[in-house]
């Protein structure tokens, strides 16, 4: 393929993720709303559907505060490093037949990769800021980031045994076609696992510890205001896509449907997606918040020995039958 | 561009891509935005408080040990990957020499929860 066409791809794809980044913010502060019985934002455009771009334009002319005390080089690239790395996870999504920037053989082992470095961003802004509410927000964040990434690791185990592949492409081949070949109904526990690992690693309710706000102010994020803040708002919620993405592409058969759908090929995996969104969501609206020794005890002595329960069984399963 | 497979090109660029991104917006909003620092508004935040002592002060053991256990546990699940991927060529034999693996993991697993090394408020 030509380079240019390549770059055209990559600019629609990074446009459209931007655009969902924007109304994720919106779509979660109206479901919130309607879920506390409020309205949400109401006052920018009909229903407030302006709101994300006043709240873009508003970040972007603030003032960015940089405090004395920080590591400035750290402190300005932990924001950029965390967007950068969770864009780059992007490339490996194929949202329909074809539509997909990389088609790589080892796309899962990206994704854990590009996720893993999306927490250097977060551990950066926490030691660079200088502050204890931030360098207690960092170290946080990666304890429970490296902790869930296990349990998430190994609960996709299940699913590579399954299609005996690591590309995305091949792995949601593998389930189209019938609606029982999707893999949530033999791999439900690996996918309740994966569920939960998903949260903590996109740092949500109800494992949001890294940034308790009733204990840690914001937590890695306290020191920092104006832009800079937003992109660590959209790493965040780009992050939230990307996982959303995978377990709809590891576990609900990606964009395959009921029926094909013309012109718009990536409808069934938006929808999808949404859904996941929409869970995400619905979860934070829902559940108090764990406490940190809980958080810990629930990652390594339940998820991970369930995980590996599971590969056993499921290797077992295949052998048998 | 013969030297770069074409898949990784779309990644470095797309990453390229999203740190000029970030990169960009910061500078073109320097222009932009206003800037009026002053002493109060520059230092650190503490609750309104001035800040005591250093922040990166002592913090606890346990976030060591965690990263250890996860090197180590993560290495391990790195090896069930290719395991996974070629089971089907491998049968019975890949699965004997996994539950083997599988075991001896186990063993180091329970090693450290003897040790109370999951043990997060002791």
């Amino acid at each position: 393929m030509h380079i240019l066409i390549l770059l055209f791809y990559i600019v629609i794809l990074f446009a459209v993720v931007m655009l969902h980044v924007a109304y994720a913010t919106y779509f979660e502060r109206k479901i919130i709303g309607h879920m506390q019985v409020r309205m949400g934002p109401m006052e920018v455009g009909w229903h407030g559907l302006l709101q994300p771009i006043a709240d873009g334009v508003k970040c972007f002319f603030k003032e960015d505060v940089i405090p004395e005390n920080v590591d400035a080089f750290g402190f300005r690239m932990a924001p950029v490093v965390s967007l950068a790395a969770m864009v780059g996870a992007l490339a490996v999504l194929p949202f329909a037949p074809g539509w997909v920037i990389a088609d790589i053989d080892i796309g899962l082992l990206y994704i854990f990769a590009m996720s893993g470095l999306a927490s250097y961003g977060v551990i950066l802004a926490g030691w660079s800021s200088n502050s204890k509410f931030s360098f207690l927000g960092g170290l946080r964040s990666m304890a429970q980031v490296i902790s869930y990434e296990i349990a998430m690791g190994l609960s996709l185990v299940g699913v590579m045994l399954l299609s005996g592949s690591l590309n995305l492409t091949t792995i949601v081949e593998a389930q189209s076609g019938t609606f029982g070949g999707m893999y949530i109904f033999p791999q439900i526990i690996a996918f309740g696992i994966f569920f939960v690992a998903m949260l903590a690693e996109t740092n949500r309710v109800p494992f949001d510890l890294p940034e308790a706000e009733a204990e840690l102010v914001s937590g890695y994020s306290t020191e920092y205001s104006g832009m800079r803040y937003a992109i660590f708002f959209m790493a965040e919620y780009v992050g939230m896509l990307v996982m959303s993405a995978l377990g709809t592409i590891c576990f609900f058969g990606g964009w395959s449907g009921p029926f094909a759908v013309p012109f718009f090929p990536a409808l069934w995996f938006v929808l999808k997606v949404y859904a996941f969104m929409f869970v995400f969501i619905w979860i934070r609206a829902t559940m108090p918040r764990y406490r940190y020794d809980q958080l810990m005890e629930l990652g390594w002595k339940w998820l991970i020995p369930l995980a590996l329960a599971n590969i056993v069984v499921t290797a077992v399963c295949k052998v048998l039958f | 561009m013969d030297f770069i497979p074409r898949e990784y090109l779309g990644i470095l660029l797309l990453l390229l891509f999203g740190s000029l991104f970030g990169v960009l917006t910061l500078f073109i909003g320097r222009f932009f935005r206003l800037s009026r620092p002053y002493r109060e508004k520059l230092i650190a935040y503490e609750s309104g408080n001035e800040p005591t002592e250093e922040p990166r002060m002592r913090f606890s053991v346990k976030f060591y040990l965690i990263a250890i256990l996860f090197v180590l546990f993560d290495v391990e699940a790195i090896y069930l990957y290719p395991w996974a991927v070629t089971y089907d060529f491998l049968g019975l034999f890949a699965l004997i020499e996994m539950l083997l693996f599988i075991f001896l993991l186990l063993v180091g697993y329970v090693y450290a929860w003897k040790k109370g090394a999951l043990e997060w408020t002791k």
